[in-house]
């Protein structure tokens, strides 16, 4: 691997050793400096996140579509009321928060299982595995939504020829004319796009586990299980939560593939793709803008329950999508 | 290791390069597919034929693929570009200046990277149309910048905080200037993190969707993926398939070409930052 990180390396705020500690103004230039060389950044994050929300805020409180605009008024939480009490908007949910917890909990078993692998290959196998696993990370998810959907497609797919001696699966099983099924394609398609993700993550913490450790319990006798249950897994806990976290936020915006496959149809609709719907398309944009602060609230809701409840150390955790 | 072990894991490392490229197989092989053989069933096609990639490069479908590619390449590198010279000079702040509020850009970062992009299209489809940036390049690359610069930022800071930033200053005491021991010492070493991070960033921006299909109307500014999703066929009598198969393989070339050329250093800025925070 190529992190050669020593354990418990470095914190978010650490400062450098030699640190000239003069005048007072010498740190108050050294501050206006600092400000000045980040200060673009951060107002560009702000301006391109923090102001479109707000203005979400701000438009859900409106009576508003684009193709009556003369007609806007101002309902106050009217429309979280209409969104919320409609069985649609806790279909969506429901759906989001199924693709989510499957998606997620077979990643995590299965991008273990990846690292593991990648931990131990043979030297000269490792740089063609490390490129193999980049690919599904780096490929466009329209693309691999494509690939899965004409995989179990009726005309063009060779899946129903493949499993035909499956129970179940004959040459006109339609994958994308039930909600079950069609979900089951979308879980597919959605593991093999992320799985690499977390699998590189995971082998990022699994490099980090001390090898005395191992030693040490390999010497008092421990099995291959204890010894992942009592010291491996212990060990990469950080690394295991960082990538829960964004794996999960991650999955709860599930859109693409959802668009791409059935485009919502068979009970398939995410709550991006609810959001996405009413705004764009229906160019409601009350309402649209009300399901779009319903998402945020729930992504911020998920954020806060990992962080509390797991205790996940986010100076440890970086922004990846 | 004894032998049998051995095997095991060449076993479980080809498992993992089947499970890695099987539906990338898939979608070049349907790429070489003939309209006929299209619904053959079959995995291969029986007869090999580059008409998919005629019909998008030169054919019919070639107005709306071109200018889709040529869109996404255009904002996807400025969008990249942009984030990286504003990342480059937070991420240098953050490693080797002492200011308050480090914390708060850090964290500002990771916010940003959680939040889901379909919050920001509602309100930003709204703001584009009334202030002319709808369906146009800038009108993306702002956008973008909301996917790149938060990785952007934290893959370089981790980045930065490695650099030994002592040597500046002793090279400074050996009779360089400034400028001289910046230009020399820390752009070198600097160099190999700003890169890497540029090619995730152009990662996330060439794969981005919801921005695509919701900020454009026409191929004046519809990236790839976006076009992709929308691509009904030459004609509404024809199935679309090979094309889209065609299509998707092209726009996966650039993709494979710099995994393949940097894999060592996408993997350590994917990590570095988890990691090492």
């Amino acid at each position: 691997m190529t992190t050669t990180v020593p354990p418990g390396v470095g914190s978010s705020v650490e400062q450098p050793a030699a640190r000239p500690t003069g005048l007072s103004d010498r740190i108050r230039a050294e501050r206006r400096l600092g400000w000045m060389l980040a200060g673009p950044a951060f107002a560009v994050m702000l301006l391109v996140t923090a102001y479109p929300i707000f203005q979400a805020v701000y438009d859900s409180l409106f009576s508003y579509r684009l193709t009556d605009p003369g007609n806007r008024s101002f309902v106050g939480l009217h429309n979280y009321w209409v969104v919320l009490t409609d069985a649609l908007w806790w279909q969506a949910f429901g759906v989001t928060a199924f693709i989510t917890i499957v998606t997620v909990a077979v990643e995590l078993v299965l991008g273990f299982a990846l690292a593991l692998v990648m931990l131990k290959a043979l030297k000269g196998l490792r740089p063609i595995l490390r490129a193999a696993i980049l690919l599904p990370y780096a490929i466009i998810t329209v693309v691999s939504a494509f690939a899965w959907q004409f995989a179990f497609d009726l005309t063009s797919g060779f899946v129903n020829s493949w499993f035909a001696w499956l129970p179940g699966i004959s040459a006109d099983t339609d994958w994308f004319g039930q909600t079950g099924t069609s979900l089951l394609v979308i879980c597919l398609a959605e593991i093999w796009k992320t799985t690499p993700f977390i699998s590189l993550l995971l082998l990022a913490g699994l490099a980090q586990v001390p090898d005395v450790l191992q030693e040490a319990a390999q010497v008092d006798g421990a099995t291959w299980w204890q010894r992942m249950r009592k010291v491996t897994i212990p060990n990469m806990k950080a690394a295991i939560m960082v990538a829960l976290l964004f794996r999960t936020l991650d999955a709860f915006r599930v859109f693409d593939s959802v668009f791409i496959m059935t485009a919502g149809a068979n009970g398939t609709e995410t709550v991006s793709f609810l959001a996405y719907r009413q705004t764009i398309a229906r160019l409601e944009i009350g309402l649209g803008s009300a399901v779009s602060v319903l998402l945020f609230l729930s992504v911020v809701l998920i954020a806060f329950g990992f962080i509390k409840g797991f205790k996940v150390d986010l100076s440890q955790a970086r922004g990846e999508k | 290791m004894s032998t049998r072990e051995r095997t095991w894991w060449i076993v479980a490392g080809i498992g993992i390069i089947l499970y890695a490229l099987f539906p990338i197989a898939w979608i070049v092989s349907l790429s070489f597919k003939s309209a006929s053989d299209i619904s053959n069933g079959q995995f291969l096609p029986t007869v090999f034929t580059w008409e998919n990639y005629a019909l998008i490069l030169t054919g019919d479908a070639s107005e709306l693929f071109l200018p889709a590619l040529l869109n996404s390449f255009g904002i996807c590198l400025i969008a990249t570009a942009l984030s990286c010279l504003l990342a480059m000079f937070a991420a240098y702040a953050i490693a080797r200046l002492d200011f308050p509020g480090k914390r708060i850009i850090l964290s500002t970062a990771l916010a940003v990277a959680i939040f889901p992009v379909i919050s920001i299209v509602t309100p930003l489809f709204n703001l584009w149309r009334q202030i002319g940036l709808y369906d146009t390049w800038p009108g993306l690359i702002i956008p973008y910048l909301s996917l790149t610069l938060p990785i952007s930022i934290w893959t370089m800071s981790a980045f930065f905080r490695e650099i030994p930033w002592e040597m500046e200053q002793a090279a400074q005491v050996d009779g360089a200037t400034t400028w001289q021991a910046f230009r020399k010492v820390i752009v070198p070493l600097a160099a190999p993190g700003v890169f890497t991070t540029a090619i995730i960033a152009f990662f996330l921006a060439w794969n981005d969707f919801v921005y695509g299909i919701s900020l454009t109307s026409t191929s004046a500014a519809r990236p790839v993926p976006a076009a992709l999703g929308l691509f009904s066929g030459a004609s509404q009598f024809e199935d679309p398939t090979g094309g889209i198969a065609a299509a998707a393989v092209v726009v996966t070339i650039p993709v494979i070409v710099l995994v393949l050329f940097f894999q060592r250093r996408i993997v350590a800025g994917l990590t570095n930052g988890a990691v090492k925070g």
